[in-house]
């Protein structure tokens, strides 16, 4: 059978070892849960020989043809096969061979061009993972509908699990991709059939996610992210295959990346050799921010809702639940500051607990790492295992953010970094760009220089502070919004209404000038040989680290108000993070020098003054 | 930061409101795109102004007409702010030019913004011409970066102008090897 061209001269067996860096293997709470669906556990048999968990018998169904080619996972009763398994990859996929029922798309036209389906894992894992998904509507349906005509419910319950599992067939039968030298491509869909492909020179960054099923059927999710837009065009999810070939896969579409790497070699430079340079790890010190970040109060508020709505949902009256009406007496007869304080207690330990809870799921077995192709990489979660990975010539510097409560009262901060292709509202799953837990803040500094290889740290040190007018914009923003409050409570009070608003809204006000000022004292930046360095913000004050190459363009903006003040608001626009780094209020004159230093072609043909020609001109020198 | 020198802003057209040591742009854009802003800033206020009157004819007089008086007010005030004054600031304060080295716009009339994208990081140049504009012969030209905040965009461009420019600067921008990130 011939080759795929793809895999060139890194075909050969051992250039695609089983995963040596088995990227779940670190955080597995204790041995290997004895799952049936771990069976494809010893999929990386090769180099791991794990007799310990015989292949399970879920698999059994999926494989009913002996000489099929098993990509994934170990079929019963043929452990013999699983040395030679990756090179069976190479040969015509088995639905070539099936007969194709009407009705299903054809069968690729070449079968050995490289066409790899999904592991028949699959056909498990896809119709559970609705299932669970589906699980409480069709609970509800059980329990709530049974009253009348339970036959029909169960007849809806049994529907909708073969809707399921039907689709997880037909999307098991669809889905196909293929990687070759230029791009990755992938197929699905029945009716609405899709086709994605992703040039491979664009893959910026190539993340693994695997869900607690398909962790136990020993599946990955593999996210392959290009960086552009961030539109529904900007990557593709292959939902899911074995960690190994995940693993292997990442590998080697990161690699690639590299322009020094011919497109075949990739897997087979050697990342065996060197092992991965460890940068940061888990330090369950760092659990002490827990409740002191943000997102995992809104988190907890999002929890508490979907539970309140799924009560409602199920006309379940939390009023009506055992015991509700002790506690409600209880608390209707106590003073109200009492029933005040204790709601507030049980919140807030609902609250921190929740955190916790959250904070473990999310950091467990969390590590930062260099890996031998020249990516860093981040590995966490308890459940849900993740694996980021960015390619290094991505990173265009780094983050370090200080969230209100996690500075003042924790004094701890967050690294991250700004890469092409992860935006800074990547939501979750990235965490704009966040490369580690919070933690002590010196060590933030300390990763976040590690990470971009810098020898000092970057993101710490003095900065030149910003015009003395800029702390009057800062106050008058923060505490003009908030004036309305007391206005409009003084107006109620005034027709008659309660007091007490007033008195409330004066403290806020009040409350708005120490952020006001907190705001300015964090408003500061600094160029260094290499970095641009700023900072802003004061409920989450960020620090970013902009390398100088990375500056692709400027945006200067200045109100009527700044015009006034004499200052004006500078970004230095970026491929990486969320697009810009942001200088609220700098002088004019000292924006302008930053730029010129910075892209001094680009700058010194605008600039006016005498200062123009000997500044670009100086700074010329300085920086070449 | 050596530049503490005098600061100038090299625009006597904004009666020194300026004080940013870069000169304006050299370049202002067509005479026509001041009817174009002019016609774009009709059709909200109109429609609003309808629903206005839609609503002064169903709501009870009492409470209503009073409030209707104040909006309808503010929307023709901003309708001719709109349409009167408006697009001649933006004709004073918008200016573009293109050198081998970088791309300078200057735009804005409450909020100013002057942009620059060194021209070997821009990555595309669309120009565009909507039904208005086609009927003014105005076009824009956008330049986008990397960035996802860095889109330069020249509008009101004269449409053979723009053109030229497009021409030139894809012509520029294929000199420069790389992704521009």
């Amino acid at each position: 059978m011939s080759e795929r061209e793809h895999r060139g001269p890194a075909v050969p067996g051992p250039a695609v070892p089983g995963p040596a860096v088995p990227w779940d293997d670190n955080a597995r709470p204790g041995p290997a849960p004895a799952t049936p669906g771990d069976g494809d556990r010893p999929h990386p048999a090769p180099a791991v020989p794990d007799p310990g968990t015989p292949p399970g018998p879920t698999s059994a169904p999926a494989y009913p043809r002996p000489g099929a080619p098993v990509v994934h996972g170990l079929p019963p009763g043929r452990p013999g096969a699983a040395p030679a398994h990756r090179e069976t990859a190479g040969i015509p996929p088995p639905w070539a061979r099936y007969p194709t029922p009407a009705g299903l798309p054809a069968a690729p036209p070449a079968q050995d061009d490289g066409w790899r389906r999904l592991p028949a894992m699959m056909l498990l894992v896809a119709p559970a993972t609705a299932l669970v998904k589906l699980a409480p509507a069709v609970i509800a349906l059980l329990i709530f509908g049974a009253g009348r005509g339970s036959a029909t419910q169960l007849w809806i319950a049994a529907g909708i699990a073969l809707l399921a599992v039907g689709a997880g067939v037909i999307r098991w039968r669809t889905t196909r991709y293929r990687i070759t030298p230029e791009r990755v491509e992938l197929h699905s869909g029945l009716l609405n059939r899709q086709r994605r492909s992703v040039p491979r020179d664009r893959i910026r960054t190539v993340d693994l996610t695997a869900p607690l099923l398909h962790r136990l059927a020993g599946l990955s999710v593999v996210k392959v992210g290009s960086g552009q837009s961030a539109g529904s065009d900007s990557g593709l999810d292959l939902d899911a295959v074995s960690t190994g070939e995940a693993e292997r896969l990442r590998r080697e579409l990161l690699t690639r990346s590299d322009p020094d790497t011919g497109p075949g070699t990739a897997p087979g430079t050697g990342p065996d050799a060197e092992p991965a340079e460890e940068i940061d790890r888990i330090d369950w010190s760092s659990l002490r921010y827990a409740p002191l970040t943000v997102s995992s109060l809104a988190a907890i508020g999002a929890l508490a809702g979907a539970g309140w709505n799924l009560l409602r949902e199920a006309n379940i009256d939390p009023r009506t639940l055992p015991g509700a009406d002790a506690v409600t007496g209880e608390l209707t007869t106590a003073p109200i500051w009492l029933s005040a304080l204790l709601g507030v207690a049980v919140l807030l330990s609902v609250m921190v607990a929740g955190s916790i809870v959250l904070f473990v799921e999310r950091w467990w077995g969390f590590r930062l790492t260099r890996e031998p192709e020249g990516t860093l990489r981040v590995r966490r979660g308890l459940l849900t295992r993740r694996s980021l990975s960015v390619s290094e010539q991505r990173l265009r510097g780094v983050t370090v953010t200080e969230p209100l409560l996690v500075r003042a009262i924790g004094r701890g901060a967050q690294a991250g970094v700004l890469t092409v292709g992860l935006a800074g509202a990547g939501g979750e799953e990235t965490g704009g760009g966040a490369i580690g837990p919070p933690v002590r803040r010196d060590r933030a500094h300390e990763v976040a220089a590690t990470a971009a290889r810098a020898e000092a740290t970057i993101t710490s040190g003095p900065l030149r502070a910003h015009p003395a007018t800029a702390r009057t914009r800062r106050l008058v923003r923060a505490t003009v919004p908030a004036l309305a409050l007391p206005v409009a409570a003084g107006v109620v009070a005034y027709l008659g209404g309660p007091v007490w608003p007033v008195v409330v809204a004066v403290l806020l006000l009040l409350a708005a000038v120490p952020l006001g000022l907190d705001r300015y004292r964090a408003l500061g930046h600094r160029l260094d040989a290499r970095y641009l360095v700023a900072r802003h913000g004061s409920l989450v004050r960020t620090t970013s680290a902009l390398r100088r190459d990375g500056v692709i363009g400027w945006r200067i903006r200045q109100s009527r108000f700044q015009r006034r003040a004499g200052v004006l608001t500078l970004e230095a626009t970026t491929a990486a993070g969320p697009g810009s780094v942001l200088m609220l209020d700098l002088a004019p004159a000292d924006a302008v020098a930053l730029m010129a230093e910075i892209t001094p072609d680009a700058v010194a043909g605008f600039r006016t003054g005498e200062q123009a020609v000997s500044a670009a001109g100086g700074s010329r020198t300085g920086s070449g | 930061m050596t530049a503490t020198g005098p600061l100038t802003t090299g625009d006597a057209a904004d009666a020194g409101a300026l004080p940013l040591p870069l000169r304006p742009p050299a370049n202002r854009v067509s005479p026509r795109a001041i009817w174009w802003w002019r016609l774009r800033a009709v059709p909200t206020p109109v429609v609003l102004l309808v629903g206005q009157g839609v609503a002064w004819s169903l709501l009870p007089a009492a409470p209503w007409h009073g409030l209707l008086i104040a909006t309808i007010t503010l929307t023709v005030l901003w309708m001719l702010a709109g349409t009167l004054v408006v697009p001649t600031l933006r004709y004073r304060l918008h200016r573009w030019e293109v050198t081998d080295e970088a791309v300078y716009h200057r735009s804005g009339w409450l909020v100013r913004e002057w942009r620059i994208a060194p021209i070997p990081r821009v990555q595309t140049v669309d120009t565009e011409h909507g039904p208005l504009q086609q009927a003014l012969r105005v076009a824009t030209v956008t330049v986008t970066t990397a960035s996802a905040r860095g889109p330069v965009r020249i509008a009101g461009l004269d449409a053979d102008e723009a053109r030229e420019l497009a021409r030139r600067l894809t012509e520029t921008t294929g000199r420069h090897p790389g992704d521009a990130t």
